[in-house]
């Protein structure tokens, strides 16, 4: 292992060569470009050994990936915003053909207007396809988090892909230290990928995606939904191997920070995260009992681990960098109904801020946590869900 | 040309499959496989190819397929070339089967881009001209005036000569076949082994339930596309055009049989003769015949 400085960009290229990836198909977009350019580079250099196709489209990306992990290669791509959004069709196909690609979608607003900086839309907008979904803070997480999710998504109880979401510019684009492991580390971790359900080859010819009929359908779709649920526990093992191998550990599906006694905690997805710790922290100093729960992994969504957080707190201030238009705030939402059949129901306060890259910055969200506190204290929810930083 | 006795007696498209009656895309299919013979991974996006291949968990077929999305067969073989490549597999052809909808259509970009980027693998178009796994819509290889679902009174515009647009891609081998001479389609196959890099065949295959014609009539109304002049049979190696020898006395105008005896036994045509003979709608789809034989030999010879 070896501390290298680079963006989260540059560094997920450098985890498709950790991982030992055969087939990365991809087309640029902003903010995601980077990645297939280092991906070209390092593949042009003949250290990326695996092959680049240089497609025409992110709908033609997604599919070269299923051709490619039909056929039992491990597979890569990396795309935003209306990348994602014209994958749509490959993403719920990947799903349903049990297919272990990764994707890192670099979180960013989607059209019109332009925009090129994070909002969770595009993200948020594939919650139902059965993609496993990871939100990470930091460049360090990115990189490791795409090699552990391999190892996820090729386990023979999940069989599901994964996306990794990181945000856009922030970053992306921004360098940061990271622990660099040689494909030869990671070797330990991570054997090669061989198929355990089904693959294309001459030798042993068999059909995949032919017509299913009624009496079958519903056999396929919960063994996907079961697939998707064992990535949590699936996961657990996985970072228990990989901190006992490399040392690294993120957190879970939920990455908490002083959340053990805490009234109000915290939540969002992505890099916010990593800023609310210092909020945390100032917050402590000021007398408050806030504690930070980093939203990993939204798909499974970690239900048993949000419920025991529940039971200990007064109030949840959840965030989200994204809105589901005419119900507010998907992850609020999706911890609102986790929280439903609980005896102990927490108040649960929705905000959603930070579009289009505005910033979110301490005092910011030093002012969401303070609102709860509030909202506790008045015993009054209030709104259904607060637009955070709107202007009049 | 490849003897009927030469012809493997292995049979890769197997009985029971759901094909309909008459199914011109089993005698295609049937032929190509056996010069294939087995060492492929087969590509269909949606198309009837899709539908009648049997429903899981059987197979109507003793190859690899890989079911894949309307618009993204030609992406998904080149993912599937890829892993070949980097598992250092360097014989197995890639085949995409996929219908004029898929290929014409809504496929056209993935095509293009599989195209440009050189992928080592085998296109084949099989054109019945409509959409009739959906049940006989227009497509743009429907001809002009015939009826579908979505031209209730015929098609207005000829079809896109999609030829032409593949030839300006470059492919190593490029050809052109017809069910009714499975000989020569068995040929082409074979021939196509022989090349790396990509590739592309358009096979012309009618459809009794789209094109309404009795299902013992479809070897009959293949031969009548190439002897009418409207089907040519033509193959490319790189610049190198050959008319095939199925058309060639065809090229004369004067030696077509006339389009009459194609349209009629169509009843995708009948409105044209209802209650007389349309001379004028008639004679345009005479004027794209000859219009299409002049851009061919004018851009290839």
């Amino acid at each position: 292992m070896k501390t290298e400085l680079m963006s989260a960009n540059y560094a997920a290229s450098r985890a498709v060569v950790s991982a030992r990836v055969e087939v990365v198909a991809a087309y640029p977009i902003t903010p995601a470009t980077t990645v297939p350019e280092q991906i070209a580079l390092l593949n042009e250099q003949g250290i990326y050994k695996g092959q680049f196709i240089r497609v025409e489209s992110e709908h033609s990306a997604m599919f070269a990936c299923i051709g490619a992990s039909s056929t039992g290669a491990r597979a890569f791509t990396a795309t935003s915003s209306n990348g994602l959004l014209l994958m749509d069709e490959g993403l719920h196909w990947a799903a349903a053909a049990r297919l272990p690609i990764v994707l890192n979608n670099v979180n960013r607003s989607v059209s019109p207007s332009w925009n090129i900086h994070v909002t969770h839309d595009d993200s948020y907008s594939k919650r139902d396809t059965g993609w496993i979904q990871f939100y990470v803070a930091s460049v360090d997480e990115l990189y490791h988090t795409i090699i552990q999710s391999f190892k996820l998504a090729e386990d023979e109880r999940v069989l599901m892909p994964v996306m990794v979401n990181s945000d856009g510019f922030v970053l992306s684009h921004t360098v940061s230290p990271y622990d660099h492991l040689e494909p030869e580390e990671v070797d330990k971790f991570l054997p090669p990928y061989t198929p355990p359900h089904w693959v294309m080859d001459p030798e042993n010819p068999v059909s995949h995606g032919n017509i299913v009929f009624p009496e079958h359908y519903s056999e396929f779709r919960n063994m996907m939904h079961e697939g998707t649920k064992n990535a949590l526990p699936v996961y657990t093992e996985i970072e228990k191997e990989y901190k006992k191998l490399f040392g690294k550990y993120f957190g879970g599906p939920i990455d908490c920070y002083k959340c053990d006694d805490a009234d109000v905690v915290f939540t969002s997805q992505g890099s916010m995260g990593a800023e609310a710790k210092d909020a945390i922290d100032e917050l402590r100093e000021e007398g408050y009992k806030a504690g930070n729960a980093r939203m990993r992994m939204i798909r499974p969504f970690p239900v048993d681990k949000i419920r025991e957080l529940g039971s200990k707190v007064k109030a949840f201030a959840s965030f989200d960098r994204g809105v589901s238009y005419g119900f507010g705030g998907p992850v609020a939402n999706d911890i609102r109904s986790t929280m439903y059949h609980m005896k102990h129901r927490p108040m649960i306060k929705s905000y959603i801020g930070g579009l289009g890259g505005r910033d979110m910055a301490i005092p910011d969200i030093k002012a969401v946590i303070l609102d709860t506190f509030k909202a506790v204290e008045s015993g009054e929810l209030g709104p259904e869900e607060t637009w955070n930083d709107l202007k009049d | 040309m490849v003897t009927t006795k030469e012809i493997p007696l292995k049979e890769y498209v197997l009985k029971g499959n759901a094909a309909c009656a008459g199914c011109q895309d089993m005698v295609a299919l049937r032929h190509a496989h056996k010069a294939l013979e087995g060492d492929v991974i087969q590509v269909v996006p949606a198309c009837c190819t899709s539908v009648v291949q049997s429903l899981w968990p059987k197979s109507g077929l003793a190859v690899p397929i890989l079911n894949t999305a309307f618009m993204a067969s030609a992406a998904t073989a080149s993912g599937v070339k890829a892993a070949l490549k980097a598992k250092g597999n360097d014989h197995t052809m890639v085949m995409v089967w996929a219908g004029d909808g898929g290929t014409f259509d809504i496929g056209l970009q993935a095509l293009s881009g599989a195209l440009e980027r050189r992928t080592d693998f085998l296109y084949i178009c099989y054109n019945n001209q409509v959409y009739s796994n959906t049940g006989t819509q227009r497509s743009s290889a429907t001809p002009l005036h015939a009826q579908t679902t979505t031209t209730w009174f015929g098609k207005t515009e000829p079809e896109k000569m999609l030829d032409m647009i593949i030839a300006a891609h470059e492919p190593v081998y490029q050809f052109t076949a017809n069910t009714s001479y499975p000989r020569d389609l068995f040929d082409k196959f074979k021939k196509a082994q022989e090349f790396e890099g990509p590739k592309f065949g358009h096979i012309f295959l009618p459809c009794p339930q789209a094109w309404n014609y009795p299902v013992e009539k479809g070897v009959e109304i293949g031969k009548l596309g190439v002897e009418t002049g409207y089907w040519i049979q033509w193959e490319r190696v790189g610049d190198e055009f050959t008319l095939g020898k199925h058309s060639k006395r065809f090229q004369d105008p004067e030696k077509r049989k006339p389009i009459d005896e194609f349209l009629k036994m169509q009843g995708r045509f009948s409105h044209l003769y209802r209650p007389k003979r349309n001379d004028k709608k008639i004679r345009e789809i005479e004027d794209f015949i000859q219009h299409r034989w002049d851009m061919l030999i004018r851009t290839f010879t």
